[in-house]
């Protein structure tokens, strides 16, 4: 996996670029380490301020300094991706790579349950979500139930993997060279599985940070934790636009955009890696 | 375009490869590699000839093909050498045609048995379309006279027009390969081309299927190369035969003088190798592999595994040159024997 | 005198179809075949596609259940023979090759961890005796470690790859080799040498081998013993010399009719007549 990682760093300048936009976007979360004002505060600084040399980014109508409300919710929004992503990570995995090696009653079961999950319609299952927990509504608790609807999809990526690789005839040698099922699972598949599964885990947190933007714009999650769509929320309560505050929202909106750059072009460079073809063309192949 | 079918008298080139080199040239994650898949060939094809092409896995000979009918894209491409095709005593250079004409030739003067019928069948659609897809417009007769032709056709190869109604997964794999033969057939071409049209099938429809191909050959008296891996296939089928190895051709001759008596170290061990019922002499296998095409072995390329090899063998490319009446060796060892009693 | 192995009328029947529509298929139809302990041959199993037998090897492996009849090995019933202790010392025993040598390996890992796997799982090697039994293994097939160690499929040719696949099921002594179609997929300049090593291992390390395959002429060669099967039966069995040279059932007679050999070059070329497939 290392060696992937190196050798898409060194001949792809779609993944440079992609790594270069996504740390950009970590290390101004890291920031969040040195923020003057912790990240509930109202009216700490003087509201409605455009972008100064006092106030890079501004200040908003609640008296907050865009930047470090900025390193706040970029760091809530990316955490709250990265944390929905690695859950539903966990749940497809588990229930594709079942599913496909079981075979037969299992994987039916399993996918029919799948399938159920992908035509339920999200947005208005969270929205009733919210409705029913509204002051209980949390974070984790928003995170948790996005991972629980997050997941169908991939399983079923996963689980067709998992067919074609259980068929194939070296894995039957593997077994005949007395290696036990989970060790081939581990260590036999996985090299081919784990491509796929970063390209998946980029692909989830682009889903996850939209849909959580989303909600937070319409503000069916907990507004009092920044986060960007929280503060575009915020933005248009107090008619940003209108009054000509426009620092509010164009500094959220141009930073996730990068987020959502910076992940979607490390998803689509590792694409090319999936495809064992081109792996072994690299390598360099038997014949012409 | 009407079907009747071009009425020749006396040999006549219908196909002249010149020295065709062709290599597959990629650039990929800073690793550059050029195969050189096919690297120098020369053969000519007369009418009504089928020609066969031999050698093993990675030798060139579908490369070859590839570029014989003008469906290479990058990263294969033709580096020397032309391809001239003689179609009713019209010379065309097929890399020269434009896109109309390239089109109008396709399937009228020159059409293709694959292995794998599948690939030439639509799934989707019933065998009727694809006969309609393919030929209809070369025909050019109105739909109901269209139609009767194609089960005229059909009924000459002995199969049923229900069959026109069929999907091809509906159809046995022996079957597939019948209508695609009938499919190649219809526009009585020119030229037929065969890449290893029978290699997926059980040996006894394997050899229905060739006596058909056969059959339709010599009634439209179209020419054809036959490419297979399998000799004994080349010895029940084919009037003339080139084996190739490693990009190159080694020999080349009449099938019956190929197989009688094989000049090239290479042939000779093809030949003799081959266990057959009855027989219970010793095999033997041959050391070594067939090189990697993207860093041959210099000079001639059989060498390392050669039993005669000589010192000229590994600096020289030896060049295919007439050891008797229309057959070609390309070995020193073969042409220059004094050579090989001084080293 | 207990067999080595008893396929005792066995049968696979599958079914195809939804829940609407569900019809049988008979893939394997009363087939029987005895290898004895003391006498290693190669038995052959001659057919075309749909005869069955890659269904009844997968069987003898024990990768498939059949639905009537038994095997057994050495007098265990194949069948019943779980995912564990058993399983190993059955694996011990019976080894495949399989028929295409690329597909055998994984192209992303090294060849020798195979070998090297087999010997500790199966033979119980440890340490330095490891390499040793990769290494002896390797020269049974007429390779070596040093030539071997560190390389990945896709430096080897078939035939190279098809002898590290026969070294490394050699590694724990089996008493049977189930070897499925194993050269068809070899170019024809290196398949000999692999045949020829099937002799040598029945020969020298007296191994039985159940050698499918749908080439007659390499059946003749080595083999003792054939079986003929079509659409799931057998139709004829017996010496390979007998049988090949002299088939009795029309249907042997068929297939050796349509082999296509090197030695009728210049002949007529006479079809085989009315045949729809």
């Amino acid at each position: 996996m290392l060696a992937i990682l190196r050798d898409l760093m060194r001949y792809r300048p779609q993944f440079r670029l992609g790594v270069i936009l996504t740390g950009v976007i970590v290390a101004f979360a890291a920031l969040t380490l040195a923020s003057p004002h912790p990240q509930q505060d109202q009216f700490v600084v003087p509201p409605d301020v455009p972008p100064s040399w006092a106030h890079w980014f501004g200040t908003t109508s609640r008296g907050q300094d865009v930047f470090w409300q900025l390193t706040f919710a970029i760091r809530n929004t990316m955490l709250f991706g990265f944390t929905v992503a690695i859950l539903s990570r966990l749940i497809s995995v588990a229930i594709g790579m079942w599913s496909g090696y079981k075979g037969g009653f299992v994987d039916r079961v399993l996918m029919s349950i799948n399938d159920t999950f992908i035509v339920i319609p999200l947005f208005p299952l969270l929205v009733l979500f919210y409705f029913v927990m509204r002051d209980k509504m949390s974070w984790p608790l928003l995170a948790l139930a996005m991972a629980a609807l997050g997941w169908a999809y991939d399983a079923r990526l996963i689980r067709s993997l998992a067919l074609s690789l259980k068929t194939r005839e070296f894995t039957q040698q593997c077994e005949f060279s007395g290696m036990r099922t989970s060790e081939i699972v581990l260590q036999e598949h996985l090299p081919y599985v784990l491509p796929i599964m970063f390209y998946t885990t980029m692909n989830n947190m682009n889903w996850s940070i939209g849909l959580e933007v989303t909600l937070s714009v319409l503000g069916f999650t907990n507004i009092d934790t920044p986060t960007v769509g929280v503060m575009i929320y915020w933005a248009n309560q107090h008619t940003a636009l209108v009054a000509g505050i426009w620092w509010w929202i164009f500094f959220p909106v141009l930073f996730v955009m990068i987020l959502f750059i910076g992940l979607f072009l490390l998803a689509i460079s590792m694409n090319e890696y999936i495809d064992p073809r081109s792996r072994l063309a690299r390598m360099g192949g038997a014949s012409g | 375009m009407n079907t009747v079918p071009a009425q020749v008298k006396g040999p006549e080139r219908v196909l002249s490869v010149t020295n065709l080199r062709a290599y597959y040239q990629t650039q990929y994650f800073g690793i550059s590699r050029e195969v050189r898949a096919v690297d120098g060939v020369s053969l000519h094809i007369d009418r009504n000839e089928i020609y066969g092409l031999a050698g093993e896995s990675s030798c060139g000979k579908t490369t070859l093909i590839k570029t014989i009918v003008r469906a290479i894209r990058p990263p294969l491409s033709i580096v020397e050498g032309s391809v001239m095709f003689n179609f009713a005593g019209r010379e065309c250079d097929i890399y020269r045609l434009n896109r109309h004409e390239l089109d109008s030739m396709r399937w009228r003067r020159l059409a293709c048995i694959l292995q794998g019928s599948m690939n030439v069948l639509n799934p989707v659609r019933r065998v009727r379309q694809s006969f309609i897809d393919f030929a209809f417009r070369h025909i050019g007769q109105p739909m109901p006279q269209f139609l009767a032709l194609i089960e005229g056709h059909l009924a000459r190869l002995r199969l049923e027009p229900a069959i026109l109604d069929n999907y091809p997964h509906e159809l046995s794999g022996g079957m597939r390969q019948r209508v695609t033969i009938a499919l190649a057939s219809v526009c009585r071409p020119d030229f037929i081309v065969a890449d290893e049209p029978t290699t997926a099938l059980d040996v006894v429809v394997q050899k229905d299927v060739l006596g058909l191909m056969r059959e339709v050959q010599r009634e439209i008296r179209s020419s054809m190369i036959l490419v297979t891996h399998d000799i004994g296939v080349h010895a029940n089928v084919t009037d003339r035969m080139g084996i190739m190895y490693a990009g190159r051709l080694v020999e080349e001759g009449r099938t019956v003088d190929v197989i009688r008596n094989p000049r090239h170290p290479y042939a000779v061990h093809l030949v003799a190798s081959l266990p057959r019922i009855g027989d219970t002499t010793q095999k033997q296998g041959l050391e070594g592999a067939p090189p990697n095409l993207a860093a041959p072995p210099p000079g001639c390329r059989f060498h390392p595994r050669c039993p005669l090899v000589m010192d000229v063998c590994r600096k020289e490319h030896p060049p295919l040159v007439d050891v008797a009446a229309g057959h070609r060796v390309a070995c020193w060892a073969a042409t220059q024997p004094d050579a090989r009693r001084a080293a | 005198m207990r067999a080595l192995l008893d396929v005792d009328h066995v049968g696979m029947t599958y079914f195809v179809g939804g829940l609407l529509s569900r019809r049988a298929v008979r893939a394997v139809d009363d087939v029987s075949l005895r290898l004895e302990t003391d006498k290693p041959e190669i038995l052959a199993i001659i057919g075309e596609s749909g005869s069955g037998k890659t269904t009844l090897a997968r069987m003898i492996l024990n990768l498939a259940k059949p639905t009537d009849g038994a095997i057994r090995f050495l007098d265990t019933d194949v069948t019943t023979i779980g995912r564990n202790r058993a399983r190993m010392r059955f694996m011990r025993q019976v080894q495949p090759i399989f028929q295409n040598p690329f597909a055998a390996f994984n192209p992303l890992k090294r060849l020798d961890r195979y070998l090297f796997m087999s010997a500790r799982r199966l033979a119980d090697a440890r340490g330095a005796d490891i390499e040793a039994a990769a290494d002896k293994a390797l020269h049974q097939v007429g390779l070596s470690l040093a030539e071997v160690r560190g390389r990945f499929p896709h430096e080897l040719s078939g035939g190279q790859l098809q002898r590290i696949a026969i070294a490394r099921a050699l590694i724990s002594s089996p008493k049977l080799i189930v070897a499925d179609e194993p050269v068809s997929m070899v170019d024809a300049s290196l398949r000999m040498s692999i045949v020829n090593l099937f002799k040598s291992l029945r020969d020298e390390l007296k191994v039985s081998i159940i050698y499918i395959t749908h080439d007659l002429a390499t059946a003749y060669y080595i083999s003792d013993r054939v079986l003929i099967m079509q659409g799931g039966r057998a139709v004829e069995s017996g010496d390979a010399r007998d049988v090949l040279v002299n088939p009795q059932h029309a249907y042997s007679r068929l297939l050796k009719e349509s082999v296509l050999s090197p030695q009728d070059a210049g002949k007529p070329f006479v079809p085989v007549g009315g045949i729809s497939a």
